[in-house]
């Protein structure tokens, strides 16, 4: 698995807290803009960043995430601009994990091993990808472990135990716990179900969980970040974008992450209790 | 070759079809795909769940679909007699009833409560509609903007049928953003609701299960020809889209090295880098998309091309995995129409033959004549009249530059 992953996530724990994962759509709304959001997540508060690579057709996206990938695609965004902003990046932070996320078919597209190649080689830690169950996931698996990069599982409130096995077989990094049937940026679950959630998949691995769909609220974060390791937040802050004048935008969207960042920090002092 | 051994066998376990179809869903969507599939192999060995089926066929359907002799069709080309499959002549007006009805009593059974489909000519969708009708369930039915527009009697046949027609917005507001959003919707409503899937294709089992129950179409066809002709026709012939009235034509022969599989894909504008068609099989390449890996219309950094036809039942970007698979291995052949010769095909049928086939079957019909004089005088040869064409009349005028 990533070093980078794995020393981030037992920093956290060190430090008693959870972490922000901030998702933002590569290209969005255009390279330059979205390598200057991408620079400024580290210091912003952004623990864990999740850079995501457009596809035409985002099947488990909300309409904040759809609207993004069709302004990354516009703007010339592809797999392979992906795959340099996640370099420039790199170049500019040696730290800060940072994961692709996205759909299937531009990774088929480039070929699993060559993508696997050129993931190593930007500096990227690891992927998650939406539609490719650990059924679907062999040619990942074959390329990824000898590139020390990570595959992201998901598990969801449809996962019951016997399909959670199947889950962690094979998962490495952390487990992405996707808090609520449904797209990304949609319903919140309610802070008990996500907490009984949390603790069963802790029972089952000792991976770091990380909770994400429909978590757009410092209020929701800082729930989640009681007992969960890391919160994921995406289209809160993809929607910042195109919130206000454009030049403002690379702005809006730090200080929301800013704003996130703070509930999830603060979530165990205001709580009292630790996880 | 292992297909004409094994071809009850296809897909394998895991959904495959060689390297082709598969389950590539979200994880949400894993456990209902799973279930679906634990279901449906309950459904297919229960002979209360066939005679079903059958019950509704025969009377609400009202198949056994004739298979008729195009005669003048025949003499015009003057080669290999041509029979037509007469799916046209099914309740709603084309073959997709048979598998909404197998999809419904299956949702039924699962004790699902709503039923969710995505359209794009409006004929699954009208279909659906009207097996929830008749079964009670209520029915959403997605369908893009562009298309709503463009299809408006089908929509309202929809409403009338009871069904909630919801427009789709998002990507380019067609069939495969429908499709798009109905998945979105399933993943959200994991529990009550059950997603009818109008073709071939989706994750594993929609592609097997979609077949088998298309398959009543190439089971009929092939005892009505051995009744009729005394032996097995040199070739069977159908359009593609998705392909799910061609693989239920195709199914029942393909054990039969002798006979001829033939789809027809929708060339469009031409086949060519600007891809204003929507033939994947000869125009694109293999990728993942909506649940399954098949030939789709893809750009280089594999994002979905929109494609064109000028049938709306033909205008999707991808095919059935059983179908790129055939392809592959070279036991069926995949040929292509342009808009314009379906066109041709469309009028000439009208005029020989008294029929008004749909656009989508006007493809198959614009090769049929090459494919029978290739066989010859002494040979016999299927096409799938898959549609009517009532549903066209006003795309033709427009096409024909006339004002109705």
């Amino acid at each position: 698995m990533s070093t980078r992953l794995a020393s981030r996530f037992a920093a956290l724990k060190r430090e008693g807290r959870a972490g922000l994962v901030a998702y933002v759509m590569a290209s969005d709304p255009d390279h330059e803009t979205c390598f200057e959001i991408l620079r400024g997540l580290p210091a912003a508060g952004a623990d864990v960043i999740e850079l995501g690579f457009p596809f035409s057709d985002p099947m488990a996206d909300g309409p904040s995430i759809q609207k993004a990938a069709l302004r990354a695609l516009k703007a010339g965004g592809s797999l392979k601009q992906t795959l340099d902003l996640a370099r420039r990046f790199r170049e500019t932070d040696r730290d800060t994990p940072l994961i692709l996320m996205g759909y299937a078919n531009p990774i088929e597209s480039m070929g699993y091993e060559a993508f696997a190649k050129a993931m190593a080689a930007s500096g990227a830690d690891g992927v998650i990808i939406v539609d490719l169950p650990p059924e679907e996931d062999a040619p990942l698996r074959a390329t990824f472990p000898s590139s020390g990069l990570s595959i992201i599982r998901l598990a969801t409130p449809t996962t019951d135990d016997g399909r959670l096995t199947k889950v962690l077989d094979g998962a490495s990094g952390f487990l992405y716990y996707v808090s609520v049937a449904g797209v990304t940026g949609a319903n919140a679950a309610t802070s008990a179900q996500v907490r009984a959630a949390v603790e069963r998949l802790k029972r089952a691995t000792d991976l770091p969980i990380a909770v994400g769909f429909g978590v757009r609220e410092p209020e929701a974060a800082r729930a989640i970040a009681v007992n969960a390791d890391a919160v994921v937040v995406g289209s809160a802050f993809v929607d910042e974008i195109t919130a206000g004048p454009a030049p403002q935008a690379v702005e809006r969207v730090l200080r929301k992450v800013a704003q996130l960042s703070e509930a999830v920090r603060s979530a165990r002092e205001l709580e009292g209790t630790p996880a | 070759m292992d297909v004409r051994r094994n071809w009850q066998d296809l897909p394998d376990a895991e959904g495959r079809f060689g390297p082709y179809g598969g389950r590539f869903v979200a994880e949400t969507l894993m456990p209902l795909v799973l279930d679906l599939e634990r279901a449906y192999r309950a459904a297919q060995t229960d002979p209360a769940f066939a005679a079903t089926m059958q019950d509704f066929w025969t009377h609400y359907v009202g198949r056994p679909s004739p298979l008729y002799f195009a005669e003048r069709l025949t003499d015009h080309h003057g080669g290999a007699k041509i029979y037509f499959k007469r799916d046209e002549l099914n309740h709603t007006g084309a073959h997709k009833i048979n598998n909404c009805l197998g999809q419904v009593l299956l949702a039924l059974r699962m004790g699902k409560t709503r039923i969710i489909a995505e359209t794009g000519a409006g004929q699954h969708g009208v279909a659906t509609a009207t097996v929830c009708a008749r079964l009670g369930l209520p029915c959403v039915v997605f369908m893009g903007a562009t298309d709503i527009e463009r299809q408006k009697p089908n929509v309202f046949r929809m409403k009338l049928l009871g069904a909630e027609v919801r427009p789709v917005t998002s990507g380019a507001a067609t069939l495969k953003d429908a499709m798009n959003e109905a998945l979105r919707d399933w993943v959200t409503n994991v529990a009550d609701t059950f997603y009818c899937i109008g073709t071939a294709a989706g994750p594993h089992p929609y592609p097997e299960m979609v077949r088998d129950f298309q398959s009543v179409i190439g089971r009929e066809a092939r005892e009505q020809i051995l009744e009729r002709e005394g032996r097995l026709p040199d070739a069977v012939m159908a359009c593609i889209g998705g392909g799910s009235n061609a693989i239920g034509l195709f199914h029942p022969f393909i054990a039969d090295e002798n006979v001829r599989l033939i789809g027809v894909e929708a060339a469009g504008r031409g086949i060519d880098d600007r891809f204003e068609h929507s033939a994947a099989i000869n125009g694109g390449r293999p990728g993942v998309l909506h649940g399954n890996r098949t030939y789709l219309l893809q750009n280089e950094d594999g994002q979905i091309l929109e494609g064109h036809s000028i049938s709306a039942g033909l205008d999707y970007p991808g095919v059935g995995p059983e179908h790129s698979y055939l392809a592959d291995i070279g036991r069926a052949q995949y040929l292509s129409a342009t808009d314009t010769e379906a066109l041709e095909a469309f009028k000439l049928c009208a005029k020989l033959e008294g029929i008004l086939p749909a656009l989508e079957p006007s493809h198959a019909l614009a090769r049929v004549g090459d494919v029978a004089r290739e066989i010859g005088k002494d040979g016999l040869l299927i096409m799938n009249l898959c549609g009517r064409g009532d549903k066209d009349v006003f795309t033709v005028a427009d096409a024909l530059g006339v004002k109705l």
